[in-house]
């Protein structure tokens, strides 16, 4: 007895999961590209398209609920569901994150710059490793990567620190930056919330594999 | 349960031991073999009812069972679960004696109820079965009305009290009573089987046992007949130790607290107790591959 039917189905929402972290790192990546060379065309092309990485997590939790009614996973296969069902939820919350980079793109691109972007696209970098980091160790299942992957998170949260110090140093100095600041802020707490939700995804990488579900991640913010 | 132990000297609990010792090929041996211990035999939490240790039974020259040893929590539903042939049944009969009716069958190893061999030589194997109740996979009442069923065992072994009211006890205890309280004169055999089955609980309950070994209970019954007897399971731990046999993984889950997984060489030989502990990590993260590979399906 093999089950090779709902071997496939398995591999399926695996894969369909990998498809969608693969589409939140591009919307991610060209959110900072778009806010960096203001370029309206891109960032509205992202928020048009998280309607499809929406789509994406819908389809994941069907196929999962459906697995779950009508196939009773248990062990492996069960954590292999739920860990799929919970990252798909991550990275859809990624790709929310993503459009609201976008959409800050969309209302700094009248304005003057601030500052040139330094540290902010040093997080979306970090942040963008750390889901490549996190999906490598859940295709191979590498607990330790995980974890590895999940101190990175510290990085990203002092980057922030940084962003937020600087930012309101501008503010302070010139209240007629507050606006432009406090977009920037935004952009910066999206990308700290993208590393948590990252980080999250490396806790089900250890759910899947040890069964256990603990919070790993003891972030700051 | 002071009458079962003060039947057992001590002289004899001694013997048995040596017996067990000489049977298992002695202490040296053991000392040459050390025990693998892999973490997937876990000691549930609380009292245990009954201890096993290197518990084995022979049919003929067929070792069907081997080397069990575990320890069964008392007022919790263990559940023996496995592929056909494992020898979950043939564990299950071991607790009350009745292979001891199986011609050729013989059993080894020791099995301790409430801390007393219930193998020892002088234990009435009888008030074994009284205590130590049991539950078939189809639902069998006698052909006599169904307040006969459930008080003949208790006429029978004298238990104290009206025949009504233990009727009515053991009726309620095993859920039924509100079905069948207008037609106790009916034929037990005229019940549905799911009802049939309860009526072999209550059964069962009226000689005032305090295990019930149930084997594969729910296979002849419906799913929502399955489902009442499930319900009742549950409902029954609050007084009963319950221990259960099943080829449905899903009801072991949803009824049991611990359960424990036995495999075969080949069918009907040399079955071994491969993973033994709580219910949810059981389904959930089991630590034996081969657990893994039978509650996932891909067995064999």
């Amino acid at each position: 007895m093999t089950r090779a039917l709902f071997e496939k189905q398995l591999n399926e929402i695996q894969e369909g999961m990998l498809v969608m972290a693969s589409m939140v790192q591009t919307a991610v990546t060209q959110s900072i590209d778009a806010l960096k060379t203001r370029d309206v065309v891109l960032a509205q092309r992202i928020i048009d398209n998280d309607v499809q990485i929406n789509q994406k997590r819908y389809e994941a939790e069907e196929k999962c609920i459906e697995l779950i009614s009508l196939q009773a996973p248990l062990a492996s296969d069960l954590r292999t569901i739920i860990s799929v069902l919970h990252i798909t939820v991550d990275l859809e919350r990624m790709g929310d994150h993503a459009e609201g980079i976008a959409k800050i793109a969309l209302m700094l691109s009248d304005e003057p710059p601030l500052k040139p972007y330094i540290d902010i696209p040093r997080m979306a970098e970090l942040a963008g490793r750390m889901l490549d980091g996190a999906l490598d160790a859940y295709r191979t299942r590498d607990t330790e990567k995980a974890r590895q992957i999940i101190d990175m998170d510290d990085e990203v949260d002092a980057l922030y620190e940084q962003v937020y110090r600087e930012l309101l140093t501008f503010m302070i100095d010139d209240p007629k930056t507050i606006q432009r600041a406090t977009y920037l802020i935004w952009v910066a707490h999206n990308l700290e919330r993208i590393a948590d939700r990252v980080t999250n995804i490396c806790e089900s990488v250890v759910y899947l594999v040890e069964g256990r579900i603990h919070d790993l991640n003891i972030s700051k913010y | 349960m002071r009458q079962l132990i003060t039947r057992l000297k001590e002289s004899e609990l001694r013997e048995t031991e040596e017996r067990l010792r000489a049977s298992a090929g002695g202490d040296a041996l053991a000392g040459d073999l050390p025990a693998v211990d892999t973490g997937a035999i876990r000691s549930p939490d609380g009292d245990a009812l009954f201890s096993l240790r290197d518990v084995g039974v022979w049919y003929g020259a067929k070792h069907a069972v081997s080397g069990i040893t575990m320890e069964i929590p008392v007022r919790k539903v263990t559940a023996l679960i496995g592929p056909s042939g494992c020898g979950k049944s043939t564990l299950l009969r071991c607790l009350n004696r009745m292979n001891d009716l199986i011609p050729g069958a013989k059993v080894e190893g020791e099995i301790k109820y409430h801390g007393a061999n219930i193998y020892a030589k002088k234990v009435d194997p009888v008030e074994v079965r009284r205590r130590i109740g049991m539950v078939f996979q189809k639902p069998n009442p006698f052909p006599k009305s169904i307040k006969d069923n459930v008080t003949f065992g208790a006429k029978v072994n004298g238990i104290k009290g009206s025949p009504d009211s233990i009727c009515e006890r053991a009726l309620r205890q095993a859920a039924l009573w509100e079905e069948v309280k207008n037609d106790l004169n009916k034929s037990g055999l005229a019940l549905s089987g799911g009802q049939q089955q309860r009526l072999c609980i209550a059964r069962a309950l009226a000689v005032q046992p305090d295990v019930i070994l149930m084997d594969e209970p729910c296979s002849a019954l419906d799913p929502i007949a399955t489902l009442k007897i499930e319900d009742l399971i549950r409902e029954l731990t609050r007084e009963y130790t319950i221990i259960i046999v099943t080829h449905n993984m899903q009801q072991a889950a949803r009824v049991s607290d611990y359960t424990a997984f036995l495999l075969a060489q080949e069918h009907g030989v040399n079955g071994q107790l491969v993973e033994y502990g709580p219910t949810n990590e059981i389904f959930t993260n089991p630590r034996d591959k081969r657990t893994e590979d039978y509650i996932t399906g891909r067995f064999g």
